[in-house]
């Protein structure tokens, strides 16, 4: 028997992806966004949790998708990281899900995109696929700041 | 990769373990882990560890002043009160050394001997081993570990000799009540009014108080709307009341800068002597207070910069003698708060950093390509030392040069949201400065809006508050593009919030941003003063400061964010960050001040003569007299035409002519000649083979002009600006402007190989 490992489950569009359990620190609705000005595109904004500020970046735009609608509402996945929280915003999140090792795939090569760059791989659900999230890569996203130009 | 820093870091303090007690000793961490340390035995590790670093003081005081008695008497006390406590304690073998230490002093306190830097140094090795030993009863109860026969025998070999004298190495149960009550006399009081805190408790404590300052802020805004008068009553109550228990926190925090520098005197004497080199130290604003975090954070990265200065930076005697300076190498160490922020700087008056060298082994060691580091400006090359891996040092010593270090020491500074640089004068010394904001406070900050978003300004940057008239041209003048306030005689360059941030609600037409409306919050960036341009000043308000995520600290023009009494988050500016970015202080004229020539310090009031003048359409240039080599007329009919130049004869030479407005603009030179029989007034400057005259169109005058007052000009050639007579004046850098017209006036391939 192969080992199992919870994801929490999370929708942007109708792709269906998974960060681990022990990540996640909470999913909340959140406060209205302060936007950071100058900031990498990939960063929304600031946000409010309990008198902590964290920053903000958007999955979809971290997959070059195009912005929500106005009147959907995103979810904030708060993700734990080595240097404090950051919120990932999501269009819906899901349940959690167990799944096997054993049902992981590496991503195929003819896969293209951000969505390549964003995924350790997939794990086959019985009605779908679990792409897991490589949250690293999405960190790395948030600390390219390109429109400074005052780094030194 | 995190594994080999933290080695470094050790190895950077030099004697490992050292600062053991003081980093996390009987203060903080280890102490709380250890649950079930004697309370006596916790009490005595604090006390002694206290009672050594004024014992270190007081050694190093004495070695100056071999004869000052109060200072032998408590250096006496101070190792005598360590010594009683031993002997309760069971802790014999520290006990013994105590002794050897006590009876030394002893001696010395009676006269029977004097202080040599011989005596010095064993009883500085006392210092060394007995924290050594206290760290390792801490860790493990007992004190054997250690061996310091040796050191004993020494301390014993060094007193005079007496037949008489008890010379027993444990300590005799007989003497011990006595020193006990000896010890308990010498501070009663301080013990009874003072109570010792983890910091831990003050970091809760404090940010309970945050916390607490954020729900008052909520609290007055909700009661404003409420309209009761009971509420409103008891909210400012609790306002005032925050603001007070706010202010008391804040201050058990705070600890004078002092308490890290007094331990530098031993650090620099040690490493001197090591160096054979001759240090003075010097200390200036050693009450300015910081938090007591930020204090424990910045004393590795400071001792490590003071090691490099005394063995990179100071000479010895000997090659001092020989440039003229006096044999006693100065260190300078000076605290001050400026702008919200704590500065920090260390000066020596060595030889400077040699940048040459600095780019010769940055380039050895494959830390930068050659053409690129031929390519950095010398201030940007100085930055290479703050390179992983760099060292310039010829041998490696014991005491820097490692090829680590000043990498580390940025990383440090940096973490706690710091900035270090470094300045360089080639042969007068070095000065690194450390800005330390103050990220863990609360401070009061101007509440403004722009562009529809709110944001906080750190009062501490703030000159006055001005009302933007709708009116066009009130005080407002434009230097090319540039909108420049007239403040008071002194011009001083606007900066719309909006437009710097990018989020300009505002229509933006043609990149000239629409000015008129709004408020103008003056600001002060270092030395540069500049105008904000908001569309509205909201209040004034304490506000918590919480740092950005560390992947965002890139963004320097925020200092961090806060939360509003609404529950949003706002934006907190860096002014400076802002001036930066907003290019009304270049990053390069900052630090280029000080390494091209000696500018910024000695120039501070130094006037310079220019002569005025009027280019095209009455504008208003100066040109530096220094630069003038001769003022002429020429007689329009004396103008010839040389490959589509115009030139005249001028001393047996050909003189080139072309309209200071031209040159200036950049632009294609037209013709200079006016009508005949007329003439034409010219500028002639001449440096490095290149002769030109400028054609103007009056000249007005020589003025004198403080240089101070100057602001500093974006462009090519323009050096900067000034008030002359009431109007705004260029002023011109005819260095390099005929660089510019010279590029221009030659193709530029053939030009290549002149260069060539």
């Amino acid at each position: 028997m192969a080992e199992t490992q919870g994801f929490t489950s999370c929708f942007v569009g109708d792709l269906c992806f998974g960060v681990e359990v022990a990540r996640v620190q909470e999913v909340t609705y959140g406060s209205p966004l302060t936007r950071l000005p100058l900031a990498s595109s990939r960063v929304s904004g600031l946000l409010n949790l309990r008198g902590q500020i964290i920053a903000v970046t958007d999955l979809r735009r971290c997959l070059d998708l195009d912005a929500r609608g106005a009147a959907e509402v995103p979810v904030h996945l708060i993700l734990q990281t080595d240097d404090g929280c950051i919120s990932l915003l999501v269009d819906r999140a899901g349940d959690v899900v167990d799944v096997d090792e054993g049902d992981f795939e590496l991503p195929p090569a003819t896969m293209r995109g951000r969505a390549r760059e964003l995924i350790r791989g997939a794990y086959k659900l019985g009605d779908g696929l679990l792409l897991a999230l490589d949250t690293t890569q999405i960190l790395r996203d948030m600390d390219q700041t390109p429109d400074t130009g005052e780094r030194r | 990769m995190s594994h080999s820093r933290a080695h470094v870091w050790r190895s950077m303090t030099g004697i490992p373990n050292k600062n053991a007690m003081c980093a996390d000793g009987p203060h903080g961490r280890a102490l709380a882990l250890i649950g079930n340390v004697d309370p006596v035995l916790s009490e005595f590790l604090v006390e002694s560890s206290e009672n050594l670093d004024q014992f270190e003081r007081d050694l190093v005081g004495l070695e100056q002043r071999p004869d000052a008695h109060e200072t032998l008497d408590n250096a006496f006390r101070a190792i005598h009160s360590i010594k009683g406590a031993t002997g309760y304690l069971g802790l014999s073998k520290l006990g013994g050394l105590a002794h050897a230490g006590e009876s030394l002093l002893s001696d010395l306190r009676e006269g029977r001997a004097v202080v040599t830097p011989a005596i010095a140094g064993d009883l500085l090795q006392l210092v060394d081993f007995t924290r050594q030993m206290l760290s390792d009863v801490e860790r493990t109860g007992s004190d054997t570990a250690i061996n310091c026969s040796a050191l004993v025998e020494r301390l014993e070999a060094r007193r005079p000799h007496q037949p008489d004298a008890p010379a027993p190495v444990e300590p005799s149960p007989a003497a011990l009540p006595r020193p006990v009550l000896v010890s308990n006399q010498t501070r009663p009081s301080q013990a009874s009014r003072s109570v010792r805190v983890d910091v831990a408790q003050l970091d809760a404590l404090m940010n309970l108080v945050g916390e607490l300052v954020l729900t008052r802020n909520e609290m007055v805004e909700y009661s404003g709307v409420q309209q009761n008068p009971l509420l409103l009553e008891s909210s400012q109550r609790l306002n005032a009341i925050t603001t007070q228990l706010q202010a008391a926190i804040m201050k058990t925090r705070m600890q004078p800068i002092e308490n890290v520098w007094s331990t530098f005197p031993r650090v620099v004497r040690d490493i001197a002597l090591e160096c054979g080199k001759q240090v003075r130290l010097e200390f200036d604003g050693q009450d300015t207070e910081l938090d007591k975090t930020l204090l424990e954070a910045i004393k590795d990265p400071l001792t490590h910069v003071l090691r490099n200065c005394v063995d990179h930076g100071i000479e010895t005697a000997e090659r001092r003698l020989l440039a003229g300076k006096p044999a006693e190498g100065c260190l300078s160490l000076r605290a001050f708060h400026e702008g919200g922020q704590v500065n920090i700087e260390i000066s020596d008056d060595g030889m400077g950093v040699d940048v040459a060298e600095v780019r010769r082994t940055a380039v050895e060691r494959g830390l930068i390509a050659a053409d690129r580091a031929g390519a950095l400006s010398d201030q940007d090359a100085i930055g290479l030392i703050f390179l992983p891996g760099f060292s310039t040092a010829k041998t490696i010593t014991s005491i820097s040069g490692r090829g680590v270090g000043m990498d580390v020491v940025k990383t440090n500074i940096e973490k706690i949201g710091g900035k270090v640089s470094v300045h360089s004068r080639a042969g007068l010394g070095v000065t690194v400065r450390i800005r330390i904001p103050l990220t863990l406070a609360i401070i009061p900050a101007l509440v403004v809006t722009a562009g529809g978003d709110r944001f906080a300004i750190p009062q501490a940057g703030v000159l006055e508050l001005l009302r933007l008239n709708d009116g066009a041209g009130t005080g407002m003048e434009m230097m090319g593009d540039a909108p420049m306030l007239r403040l008071r005689g002194s011009l001083v360059p606007l900066v719309r919030l909006d437009a710097a941030l990018g989020i300009g609600a505002r229509p933006v037409v043609g990149g000239v941003v629409r000015h008129g409306g709004g408020h103008v919050i003056i600001l002060q960036a270092d030395e540069r003063v500049f105008g904000l341009v908001v569309d509205d000043v909201i209040d004034t308000q304490e506000i918590v400061v919480k740092p950005l995520d560390r992947r965002l600290r890139a963004l320097s023009m925020f200092a961090g964010a806060t939360i509003m009494g609404d529950g949003c988050v706002s934006l907190i500016l860096d002014v400076t960050g802002l001036a930066v970015h907003a290019h009304v202080l270049a990053e390069s004229r900052r630090s280029s001040d000080i390494v091209t020539a000696t500018a910024s310090a000695e120039v501070e009031d130094e006037m310079e003569a220019l002569v005025a003048v009027t280019g095209d359409h009455d504008a208003r240039m100066a040109i530096p007299l220094s630069q003038v080599m001769r003022l002429e007329e020429f007689p329009c009919s004396s103008i010839q035409r040389l490959n589509d130049r115009d030139v005249v004869q001028y001393r047996g030479d050909m003189l080139r002519l072309v309209a200071v407005s031209d040159l200036v603009a950049g632009a294609e030179p037209r013709r200079v000649a006016g009508e005949s029989g007329s003439s034409i007034t010219t500028v002639v400057y001449a440096a490095a083979g290149v002769r030109l005259g400028l054609v103007v169109r009056r000249i007005l005058d020589t003025v004198e002009h403080r240089i101070a007052d100057e602001m500093p000009g974006g462009r090519r050639g323009v050096r900067g600006s000034t008030v002359i007579n009431g109007r705004v004046t260029q002023i011109l850098d005819l260095e390099a402007l005929c660089a510019a017209d010279a590029a221009r006036a030659e193709p530029a391939p053939y030009l290549h190989d002149v260069a060539v």
